[in-house]
């Protein structure tokens, strides 16, 4: 950050930068500068304590491992379910009228807000041995979803639904949907629309959705833990195994993984940002 | 337009072309009576196409000739009347019968002309095909014929954003005729391209249109556009239609101030008795063919001699009138003259330059009788 641009300063003037830093009113730099700090410092701190030298032998340790791959595999399949269920959700809330609709997208945000710790017992309560559903599933098929893999799955869609479907519903209220009027036109059904316009069109909105969507899933901790429970090789990912290594003292493991996390998510991120987020 | 056609009036050729032939008659294409509610805007136009047909929609923006568009293509639900398409229903709202877009036989040009972004030019003219149940190879083959037809055969793997203005619009053309329909409806087809392209475009769409067996429907703001494409003129203000015919007929007798100036006359409502008109603000022209009853009097911009002082002869009609403002008209300078009736006057730069023509200036205005055209002012619709 060498240069603060206000934005306002005459052509002429551009040259001379101590003036335009001189312009940016002291208290809203101090805050900002000091925001910036306060967010970066945390990832400094941790980078600081990589124990460097032991770091190959961590990484390949089984349980690492075994955590990484049980959070890439459950993140990725919830953001299957959540495109499976979530686009065609967007596209009902963006291009069909239908009463209640703007109910069904307050409902929509309510696991964006809701504390994860809390959509876990939810989820317990629909879906558990016990709860609403899940008692129907246990008698009828004797499936049980908590304390397994699959309850991880269903944890982590809970929370990353309404993070794809908020993206898309944008995505298809930005594509305009005259492209569609077009299409019917010559003939197409609005089915045919959807899979060879519609999708094409906001195809690049999706695969934003589904990044978010997945990285949400991937960091996901409290409905995982209450609903899934914490079971190396089953269901701990690894937000959970950081929680559990910090909490039997072994900071470094925990800062291992942590990293591995870090690392994940900024390159997310900056595939993010190059491929879609800057694109038109 | 229930008119008796006057040729004594104009002496010109009017083809006997009434805005709503006989339901009886089998050769019409389209029949529609469109009738859309939009709260404070209420369309309601009655129109009829024959087999070959083109007929150009014709108002000002915001007369409602999109909608009408929309609704003969499906994207706009009927508040009532009707659509019928060689004999079918497509749309009556009262026996509650509606066909989606998809099922109708009736194409677009849109104005912008909506190429799908992601297809090139082969695929989106075979986008039509495809859905009409055509395979793959097939649809490519009528595309690839289409686009040979519009001259851009060179052009099949073009995305449409590496493709002109002028391309884009014949693409657009292609797509909408590769699956025959029976309607072509076409949305200012020509508005956003340059002068130049325009020029060459609109012959070349000419010759679509008339290669075209089925009907089509131009809807424009450009007078120029409708009166090389279309056989007959339909005219739009607010939602109505205020006059129809063929181009002739039209600007030989325009019947509201918005067609006079599209065609560029002059154009006064008044009482006539005889070869004088009384016009509505007290002004009486006079007038070489007689006229009775409420009528229409114009005439050319051409037609008005300026002078500085008042002119002596005989069968004019004079009257001193101010000079408001002055523009470029073609060759020549179009002044608007205000006074006991308000005027469009057409001169010469040498004249001007001979009148010392600056807002403000008193003037003499003369139109000879023989310049004017009368008419009656009998039609219904108006």
């Amino acid at each position: 950050m060498t240069r603060l641009d206000t934005g306002v300063a005459p052509p002429a003037a551009t040259s001379r930068r101590p003036a335009h830093t001189a312009r940016v009113p002291l208290p809203l730099l101090l805050p900002a500068l000091l925001g910036l700090v306060f967010l970066i410092l945390p990832v400094i701190g941790l980078l600081a304590r990589v124990p460097w030298a032991t770091l190959p032998q961590r990484l390949t340790s089984s349980e690492v491992l075994e955590a990484l791959r049980l959070s890439v595999l459950t993140a990725t399949l919830a953001t299957l379910g959540c495109l499976v269920l979530g686009v065609p959700l967007a596209w009902m809330l963006s291009r069909v009228t239908f009463p209640g609709r703007r109910f069904v997208r307050a409902l929509i945000t309510v696991p964006l807000v809701l504390p994860p710790v809390v959509g876990g017992i939810a989820l317990l309560l629909a879906l558990g041995r016990r709860g609403l559903v899940g008692q129907w599933l246990d008698t009828n098929f004797g499936f049980t979803l908590p304390f397994t893999t699959a309850g991880v799955v269903v944890a982590e869609s809970f929370v990353a639904l309404p993070f794809l479907v908020i993206s898309v519903e944008g995505a298809l209220r930005g594509a305009d949907a005259r492209y569609e009027e077009a299409a019917a036109t010559l003939g197409a059904s609005r089915w045919t629309t959807f899979t060879h316009v519609t999708l094409p069109l906001v195809g690049p909105g999706i695969a934003a959705g589904a990044v978010l969507c997945w990285a949400r899933a991937l960091g996901e901790f409290g409905a995982t833990i209450t609903f899934a429970g914490n079971f190396p090789g089953i269901t701990q990912t690894m937000p959970l195994a950081v929680y559990q290594t910090m909490e039997s003292g072994d900071l470094e493991g925990a800062v291992v993984l942590s990293l591995i996390l870090l690392v994940v998510s900024v390159t997310v991120l900056a595939a993010l940002r190059d491929r879609w987020l800057t694109a038109p | 337009m229930t008119g008796e056609p006057d040729r004594a009036v104009t002496g010109e050729p009017d083809r006997a072309v009434t805005g709503h032939p006989d339901p009886a008659v089998p050769d019409r294409l389209l029949d529609a009576h469109l009738v859309v509610d939009r709260g404070t805007f209420r369309l309601d136009v009655e129109l009829s196409i024959r087999p070959g047909e083109t007929v150009a929609l014709l108002g000002p923006n915001g007369a409602g000739k999109t909608t009408a568009l929309r609704a003969l293509a499906g994207l706009t639900q009927l508040s009532a009347g009707h659509l019928t398409l060689r004999g079918h229903d497509l749309d009556r709202p009262e026996k509650r019968i509606w066909t989606p877009a998809e099922k109708r036989s009736i194409g677009v040009v849109f104005q912008d002309y909506l190429l799908f972004p992601h297809l090139n030019a082969r695929d989106n003219v075979a986008f039509g095909p495809r859905r009409h149940g055509v395979d793959r190879r097939a649809a490519h083959v009528i595309a690839d014929r289409w686009l040979d037809r519009v001259g851009l055969a060179d052009f099949t793997r073009r995305k449409p954003r590496q493709l002109s203005g002028g391309q884009a619009q014949r693409v657009a053309l292609a797509r909408a005729l590769a699956v025959e329909p029976e309607l072509l409806l076409l949305d200012e087809p020509l508005a956003a391209l340059d002068a130049r392209t325009r020029l060459e475009t609109r012959a070349e769409l000419h010759r679509h249109l008339t290669a075209h067996t089925g009907a089509a429907l131009l809807v424009t703001h450009d007078p120029l556009d409708a009166l090389v494409l279309a056989d007959r003129l339909v005219i739009v203000e607010q939602g109505r239609v205020v006059q129809e015919g063929d181009a002739a007929t039209i600007t030989a007798r325009p019947r509201t101030d918005y067609v006079a100036q599209l065609v560029g006359l002059n154009l006064y409502r008044g009482k006539g008795s005889g070869t004088a008109v009384v016009l509505v603000g007290g002004f009486t022209l006079t007038t070489a063919e007689p006229v009775q009853g409420n009528a229409f009097v114009a005439f050319r911009p051409s037609a008005v001699a300026l002078f500085a002082r008042r002119p002596d002869g005989s069968p004019r009609n004079t009257w001193p009138a101010i000079l408001r403002d002055i523009q470029r008209h073609g060759d020549n300078l179009r002044v608007r003259l205000d006074g006991p009736i308000t005027v469009a006057a057409d001169i010469t730069p040498a004249a001007a330059a001979h009148l010392d023509l600056v807002p403000g200036r008193e003037l003499w205005a003369a139109v000879k009788a023989t310049e004017t055209r009368a008419y009656p002012d009998t039609a219904g619709r108006s």
